[in-house]
């Protein structure tokens, strides 16, 4: 598994994938943070993060599907995967590893706005007056929902050999969990009655509820089933295609 | 008994494109699978290594199954898929060095370098194998197939796109390779069967129709005795002879063909002395795999 999950790092670092979603993600948080004052925290005169992480997510609703639309399309295109499934490689480690990978491009993505944490603990008065608690309930929360977008996007590599329609799947996938079962939940036919649990088959619902700082297991548990059960759907449909 | 296949079948949709096969091969046998387009080589290839599920029927490299170990299963077995796919973003000794950690080599970047030199990339190794010539990459897929010392080996189309001093290269190192190792390859070459082969699998439309040693794939088309000819003036109607059977060529030439008839030659020269025709031209005709390979996959 080791061997597959370096392999993909490899690979997004010589075919620009990795620098440009890595660049793109810096430079998108970073305007949004910092300079358009629609959302600008330097305008809101409160120390918090909160316009970062409600953009983050709809920048890796594009970004994760991008970078994961050829993980298994393409090596069913081009025939890559049958070198793949004839080495001793069980498909739990090559599933894991591509996984594993494409989630650490993203880590690496976040990791360096960790200096909009020490911006603005520097900008608060009195210095270091912020939410520390609520800011890092909302990292663990942006990195699993990162990681449920990555689950969803490599079930939709999986499902087309086409990197196009995976990615406008693994969108589609992404928009439907993140936003889709918000907007369903407002429906008349739910309100009042199970509007409630529309909203928490949704991520949006346990990530609000990550970002105050509470580490809730009922949210664990969602986000780590959310990802379990798209790992086996893929692993289920490469299996079917034998 | 290296590899051993019964009653292998793969069904797609209608087509039966492995209709339940069986073979056996030993180890330090070099085997050929020829037949035309679709005749379900590669497919069976595919089964073989574990890489397509079959419908039915039982594939054991080595005393193993794939089901029961695949792991153990797919360490026996090096594979050079049809088309050769590759990454072509990563360098040849970084590819290389992936697959030997899949397999854990000992020493790898040793096991690397020796790859490369027995394949004769040294002059490329630096590149990426996309900036490869379809030659070299046909390099890349064999080295990456032997590179864990695979008991055996199966290459799909191992000499396309060679050059006719690459295709000697690497038929001389298959030819080596297989004293000791149990080769399963596929061609549409007859004359690279006839080089490197001691025994041929002929599969037509999914169904083996010759699995024999070459010496007697060759000995059995002796069977059948073609004569060419030429008489002056004449066509293949003019002649009767008892259990010959003569027909029309270009250019005014006869095909005389017998399978029970052995000195053709001597009745039809004694033929045309009788009935004082004038023989231009009468040549003996020896049976190739191609002509064995033509009636078999007709």
């Amino acid at each position: 598994m080791y061997s597959i999950f370096l392999k993909e790092i490899r690979q997004f670092f010589s075919s620009l994938v990795g620098y440009i979603s890595i660049g793109l993600f810096l430079v998108l948080s970073t305007l949004f943070t910092f300079v358009f004052p629609a959302t600008s925290i330097l305008d809101t005169g409160f120390a918090s993060l909160d316009s970062f992480f409600s953009n983050a997510p709809l920048f890796f609703l594009f970004l994760i599907p991008a970078i994961s639309m050829g993980m298994f399309a393409e090596e069913y295109k081009t025939g890559t995967i049958e070198l793949l499934l004839t080495r001793p490689l069980s498909l739990n480690q090559i599933i894991l590893g591509k996984f594993l990978a494409a989630f650490a491009l993203v880590v690496f993505a976040v990791l360096p706005t960790l200096v909009y944490y020490y911006t603005i603990y520097n900008l608060a008065i009195p210095i270091g007056n912020v939410d520390t608690g609520g800011i890092i309930g909302s990292y663990f929360g942006l990195l699993l929902l990162a990681a449920s977008f990555v689950a969803l996007a490599s079930f939709a590599s999986s499902i087309s050999n086409n990197q196009i329609v995976a990615f406008l799947i693994g969108v589609l996938f992404c928009f439907l969990f993140y936003m889709g079962l918000d907007f369903i939940a407002q429906l008349p036919i739910f309100v009042g009655r199970s509007d409630y649990f529309v909203e928490h088959l949704g991520i949006n619902a346990h990530y609000l509820s990550m970002s105050r700082g509470v580490i809730d297991t009922r949210d664990l548990i969602y986000f780590l089933s959310l990802i379990g059960i798209f790992l086996l759907l893929t692993k289920l449909v490469m299996s079917k295609k034998k | 008994m290296s590899v051993s296949v019964s009653n292998l079948s793969k069904v797609y949709g209608e087509q039966r494109a492995v209709d339940s096969i069986s073979f056996t091969i030993n180890s330090g046998e070099v085997v050929g699978f020829l037949g035309p387009n679709g005749a379900g080589k590669s497919t069976t290839m595919k089964m073989i290594t574990g890489f397509l599920e079959a419908d039915n029927g039982d594939v054991k490299v080595c005393g193993l199954k794939n089901l029961d170990d695949p792991l153990a299963f797919k360490r026996k077995i090096g594979y050079l898929p049809e088309n050769n796919p590759l990454y072509y973003d990563m360098y040849i000794k970084e590819y290389l060095a992936f697959v030997a950690s899949l397999y854990q080599v000992k020493k790898p970047m040793l096991r690397v370098a020796e790859m490369i030199e027995m394949t004769g990339l040294q002059r490329e190794q630096g590149k990426k194998i996309g900036q490869l010539s379809k030659g070299y990459k046909q390099r890349v897929g064999i080295a990456q197939a032997m590179i864990h010392n695979p008991e055996v080996l199966i290459l799909d189309e191992p000499t396309s796109g060679l050059d006719p001093n690459q295709l000697v290269e690497i038929r001389e190192l298959i030819s080596n390779l297989g004293k000791e190792k149990t080769i399963i390859l596929s061609t549409h070459i007859m004359q690279e069967v006839e080089a490197m082969c001691k025994r041929v699998i002929i599969l037509n439309r999914g169904k083996i129709v010759a699995d024999d040693s070459m010496s007697h794939v060759k000995a059995r088309s002796h069977k059948q005795a073609f004569v060419n000819f030429k008489a002056k003036g004449k066509k293949a109607g003019n002649f009767h002879i008892d259990h010959i059977i003569f027909e029309d060529l270009e250019n005014d030439f006869i095909r005389a063909s017998s399978t029970k008839e052995n000195a053709l030659n001597e009745k039809i020269y004694n033929y045309c002395v009788e009935n004082k025709f004038v023989l231009q031209h009468l040549e003996e005709q020896k049976n190739s795999l191609e002509d064995i390979f033509k009636q078999l996959t007709k």
